[in-house]
């Protein structure tokens, strides 16, 4: 925090950085900037240690604490061992919701903290916590200051509650995505394979046995990165259990990369794109003179990046629909398109997002494009 | 030398193996199939195959030109090299392999950012991937030159601006698609080309009698084949300093880390790591030998500018068609050489700029074709401009510099949790620039005796030390800022992955 001081040695005439009472509002701006990060994190000892020094700078207090309903959380500037006098405070605290000065009996004479204000943290109209806020005497503006320092530390908490509960939105996207196999799918397949079970035994086997592992991996529970092998894997299996049933009327072409194969993808962002294509391709091949839908995958090393191509030569779509199904209108019949987009865009950046080239008649391409490696992103086997 | 009978091989060599270059990595195995098969289409690289690829992008023109070379010249010594080539994928394979892979970064910066968590190492990590690259690409293309100067009789500079366009093109073409497959071809073809002419010159001089290279006359070297002949404290020195720079070094060359990405899992990376030594070891068998025939047959324009020596012998000693066809082959393994180093760094150069520099104004393909365009004109014009320091030479001091940076990186980050963001930066600025001042002393200067030269022309066994002391105290001295994510991290590279946890 150096800038602030060289400001302050200056002058205190008007310079080009703004009047005195100017400075002292970026100052402000700023403390409350670098404190914001953290607190976005939720109320936690990690996030309450890493804030309370530019709380605690924005308040121009010798001590600063934030407390969770039940004890401190962290404790910054001088007093420390009064930490353990707030909690009796606490209770009073989180049933009248009011701010209030506390007195605080010291031994120690050259202790700077005589008096605590504790100011509580709202979020969604539930007391979370108070921040605490340590000085010799508790003046009139202190008080208020604490209660605005509070009431800006909640709308952050708020924030980060809307953060967490946006992940878990996802998380529970990903979740229907898994119980998402349609019932038609496996109805169609079971059906398909009871034909065999007549004409070709050993077919119907191997075909149950693919079933009970697309399902194994399209149920599984844990990990929300696999790697590009296991999903096109999947992919295959998918695909071995629609031809069962349609033939030859689905053609599927594919051109992978092994270079690619290990690379880390979120778990079923393909899948979803193959049965989108498989449906397209199929509906179109009615009206053709062959009969035939084809489909091909294709994945592509791209120095830092991978490519992975599904294509299908269907009756194509009109892109206005595309970009509403991507927008997430649930009212689109494309299995997870939005899904699998806006979960790519919250893994890899919004550069990430999904691409969908089609126009009516021309068929559709999907094209995904996966980083090899970026933070924090792992395969789990 | 220059009439049209003598040039016709090379010529043709060198035509034929960028032809099949560009061909394999354009339209070569490209995968198509149906469902019926998809289990091969979905199978990842094997070790194998992988470890062919590897040994392609690594045997550059240092080890195919330079090392015999330096045996004929400055006697056993100089085994150091292969030596030390080899076993640095043996340092790579006991400490590194497994754990790199199971970290699942691309690239050096990649793993610096993961394990760190911090872009300022990122940062650094990138400029120093940039400056060993180019490093490394120098010799590559004055290789080149010698190359079609010995062979066609061009000027020194049309071999570099060939292989500076070939590698250029094929790169921004986006034309290594199928580079395992490339790679792998070249090494094939570079073993072949090295082991074919060395079977039929032994042929020759076990005709001859099997004269000992050791007892040929050139006076005043009478200590060619005792280690450490006349080098008193300073050959002991260099020769500690070689140790240090090859075994070290390899780890940090950015066109290899790129490659191990491509194994499926920590498993794999070992294996490859167990045949990529295997495949080494049988190719370095034979650059000495080409050193210790050139004692017999080369004549003293060639001791002079020994990088030619492997491409002259042929020549000299079978004389006739047979001797310009083994020429051909040897040239044709040259060139496969340039080609494959040079594209491999110039891949894994170009992608850290474009990802790190050029992003930021410009997009995808066009950030990654001016990236590729920087990554070959700074070495290829130096290469052009600057004096031939020898081919084996300059490339040892990039495996310097790699030992004296990403060495400590990559050792204390796999293996020490206490490392923190402030003690990578230190140790690899340490490292960086102290190395670095050396290899731009020795480029600059071409004085090779005194302690001062030795000590500036073998940075490693200093710089490498102080480097991972400078690691290692900063990091303790900022223990309070060890990454919160350090000990998870550390689970996930040194757990096997068939071991079912959270990661």
């Amino acid at each position: 925090m150096a800038r602030p001081r060289l400001w302050r040695r200056s002058d205190s005439r008007r310079t080009a950085l703004g009047s005195q009472a100017d400075r002292a509002t970026f100052r402000a701006l700023h403390n409350a900037s670098l404190a914001s990060p953290a607190l976005r994190a939720g109320l936690t000892v990690d996030s309450a240690e890493r804030s309370l020094g530019h709380l605690r700078a924005l308040l121009g207090t010798p001590a600063a604490a934030l407390t969770d309903a039940s004890g401190v959380l962290a404790w910054d500037g001088s007093g420390q061992h009064h930490a353990e006098d707030v909690p009796r405070f606490l209770p009073d605290l989180v049933e009248t919701g009011r701010t209030r000065v506390a007195d605080l009996a010291c031994q120690d004479p050259r202790c700077e903290v005589r008096q605590v204000v504790l100011a509580p943290l709202v979020v969604e109209e539930t007391i979370v916590g108070a921040l605490v806020v340590g000085a010799a005497y508790a003046t009139g503006g202190l008080i208020r200051a604490a209660d605005e320092v509070a009431l800006w530390v909640s709308g952050q908490l708020e924030l980060a509650q809307l953060d967490a509960s946006r992940t878990r939105l996802m998380e529970a996207e990903v979740r229907a995505l898994r119980a998402q196999i349609s019932p038609h799918f496996i109805y169609n397949s079971l059906g398909a394979i009871a034909s065999f079970v007549r004409t070709d035994p050993d077919r119907a086997r191997e075909l149950l046995l693919e079933f009970a592992d697309f399902t194994r991996y399209s149920f599984r529970r844990h990990g929300e990165y696999t790697t590009l092998a296991e999903e096109l894997r999947s992919v295959e299996r998918y695909l071995l259990l629609e031809q069962a049933r349609f033939g030859d009327r689905l053609q599927v072409t594919l051109r992978i990369a092994p270079e690619v194969l290990p690379v880390a993808v979120p778990f079923l962002c393909i899948q979803p794109l193959v049965e989108n294509a498989v449906r397209h391709g199929l509906e179109a091949s009615v009206d053709k003179e062959d009969g035939v839908g084809r489909l091909s995958i294709l994945a592509r090393d791209l120095d830092q990046e991978c490519v992975i191509e599904v294509e299908d030569d269907g009756t194509g779509e009109d892109p206005e629909r595309v970009r509403r199904a991507l927008a997430g209108d649930a009212s689109m019949d494309s299995v997870g398109l939005g899904n699998v987009d806006a979960r790519l865009r919250n893994a890899y950046g919004d550069d990430y997002g999904l691409v969908v080239e089609t126009a009516p008649g021309a068929g559709t391409k999907v094209v995904v494009r996966v980083p090899k490696f970026a933070p924090g992103v792992a395969a789990s086997v | 030398m220059n009439d049209a009978v003598t040039t016709a091989p090379g010529i043709v060599a060198v035509v034929l193996v960028t032809v099949a270059t560009l061909a394999i990595g354009t339209w070569g195995l490209r995968f198509s199939r149906t469902t019926s098969d998809f289990f091969v289409a979905s199978r990842t690289v094997r070790p194998g195959l992988n470890a062919s690829a590897i040994g392609g992008e690594y045997l550059s023109a240092a080890s195919f030109l330079g090392i015999a070379g330096l045996v004929l010249v400055f006697g056993a010594d100089m085994l150091w090299y292969p030596v030390g080539w080899t076993a640095g994928y043996l340092v790579l394979l006991v400490l590194v392999a497994a754990p790199l892979r199971r970290s699942g970064a691309y690239t050096l910066p990649d793993f610096a950012e993961a394990r760190l968590g911090s872009r300022r190492v990122r940062s650094l990590c990138s400029a120093l991937v940039v400056g060993i690259g180019w490093l490394y690409l120098l010799p590559q293309f004055q290789g080149a030159g010698v190359t079609l100067a010995a062979t066609i009789g061009a000027p020194p500079w049309l071999g570099a601006v060939i292989v500076a366009a070939v590698v250029l093109i094929n790169v921004t073409s986006g034309g290594m698609r199928s580079i395992t497959f490339v790679q792998a071809f070249q090494y094939w073809l570079k073993l072949t080309a090295l082991l074919v002419p060395a079977c039929v010159l032994l042929a020759v001089w076990a005709g001859d009698g099997a004269p000992n290279p050791a007892d040929a006359a050139i006076p005043g070297d009478a200590f060619w084949s005792l280690p450490l002949g006349d080098g008193g404290a300073q050959g002991l020195y260099v020769t500690y300093s070689l140790i240090i720079a090859t075994f070290l070094g390899t780890m940090g060359l950015p066109h290899v880390v790129v490659r191990f990405y491509t194994n499926p899992d920590g498993r794999a990376a070992r294996r490859t790591t167990l045949v990529v030594l295997g495949l080494l070891g049988v190719f370095y068998l034979l650059p000495p030998v080409y050193g210790a025939l050139g004692r017999l047959y080369a004549s003293d324009s060639i001791v002079r500018a020994s990088d030619v020596l492997v491409l002259e012998l042929p020549r000299l000693m079978v004389p006739g068609l047979g001797g310009e066809l083994l020429t051909g082959l040897v040239t044709a393994g040259a060139f496969a050489a340039f080609l494959s180093t040079s594209s491999g760094l110039t891949i894994a150069v170009a992608g850290v700029l474009s990802q790190d520099v050029a992003s930021r104004r410009l997009s995808g393909i066009t950030a990654f074709r001016v990236a590729g365009v920087a990554a070959v004109v700074v070495p290829c014009a130096v290469a052009i401009a600057a004096p031939d320091v020898g081919v084996a030479r300059t490339v040892g001091l990039a495996f310097a510099v790699a030992a004296s940076t990403f060495c400590p990186l990559l050792l204390l980050g796999i293996w020490w949790r206490g490392l923190t963001a402030a003690g990578a930066v230190a140790g690899l600025l340490v490292g960086g620039i102290g190395s670095g001042c050396a290899v731009g002393w020795t480029l600059l200067t071409s004085a090779t005796t005194g302690w001062a030269a030795v000590l500036l022309g073998q940075p490693a066994a200093w710089s490498v030390p102080a480097a991972l002391a400078t690691m290692v105290v900063v990091s303790r001295a900022t223990r309070s800022r060890i990454p919160a994510h350090a000990g998870r991290f550390m689970v996930r590279l040194h757990t096997p992955e068939a071991v079912d946890l959270a990661r």
